[in-house]
């Protein structure tokens, strides 16, 4: 049978926090995709990454949070819905901690995310004309 | 210095582009806004994570007044022929990704193959678009 050096099952937990942080994983279920019970994993975890599989996921999912603050126009909620988190409250209050503001001000610490809409000429143009013309061509009459 | 900032792929709907590219993929929201104003356009970008420089943009297919009925039924037909748009992918390693991605729920047109230019495989988006992901040869 291979060697399997132990860090290997942590890197998996790892992994997992990495790649599925949006869904509804705690570190339960990283300790379970580890194979150990979670005090041991927790204590496996830190001693290998420097960090603890709370504060990783955690941080995880307030980096992406940032991120959609700065570069969408999705609303608090539903942002924090999308990192994988639950309660609103809680979110706010580990975010404010992390940045040293909250979503909102973060959010508005930073140039508006419409600005990045790089909205072709063509659909600009097309709303930027008048919708109803009459230029008297098929018949004489004016269009309704 | 000029550089290539996004490549612009048609979708039918981009919330089922956005759970594909970022749940199934992997991938990463890098802008999403909506100007109500232009008829609820809305920008939408993503790439890898580690790509922040580049970024895919998943673009409805706009109506009138951008484009008359006939012209949304042109793209669509293009779109179902398969013969829309296709996007090009590197990776380090093609089966590793592979298995990646199909344990993540993509469906796979090209299994994992050797070429002249090293080992190349495929898939859709929802939208019919052809993803190829490459692994250069060394």
């Amino acid at each position: 049978m291979a060697f399997v050096p132990p860090a290997r099952h942590l890197l998996r937990a790892k992994d997992l926090a990495d790649s599925r942080y949006f869904e509804r994983l705690d570190v339960d279920d990283l300790a379970a995709a580890a194979g150990l019970s979670r005090a041991h994993f927790s204590r496996e975890f830190k001693l290998a990454f420097g960090d603890s599989p709370h504060a990783y996921l955690l941080t995880r999912r307030l980096e992406r949070a940032a991120a959609l603050l700065r570069n969408t126009d999705r609303s608090v909620a539903d942002i924090c819905l999308s990192v994988g988190l639950v309660s609103v409250g809680s979110f706010t209050t580990s975010f404010t901690r992390m940045f040293g503001k909250p979503p909102t001000a973060y959010r508005a610490s930073y140039p508006p995310a419409a600005l990045q809409a790089r909205v072709p000429t063509c659909v600009l143009r097309a709303y930027g004309r008048p919708q109803h013309r009459t230029f008297r061509e098929d018949n004489g009459a004016a269009a309704p | 210095m000029i550089k290539v900032a996004n490549a612009q792929l048609w979708v039918h709907d981009q919330d089922e582009a956005l759970e594909f590219y970022t749940r199934n993929l992997g991938w990463e929201v890098r802008s999403d806004v909506t100007v109500p104003e232009l008829g609820n356009f809305r920008w939408l970008a993503v790439s890898p994570v580690g790509q922040e420089d580049f970024s895919v943009v998943l673009m409805a297919i706009p109506g009138p007044p951008v484009f008359e009925a006939e012209t949304v039924e042109q793209v669509r037909n293009l779109m179902g022929k398969g013969a829309a748009g296709t996007v090009f992918l590197n990776t380090d390693d093609c089966r590793a990704s592979y298995e990646e991605l199909k344990g993540r729920g993509v469906e796979f047109i090209d299994a994992p193959e050797e070429r002249p230019y090293g080992i190349d495989a495929s898939f859709r988006d929802p939208s019919g678009n052809q993803i190829r992901m490459i692994q250069v040869a060394a």
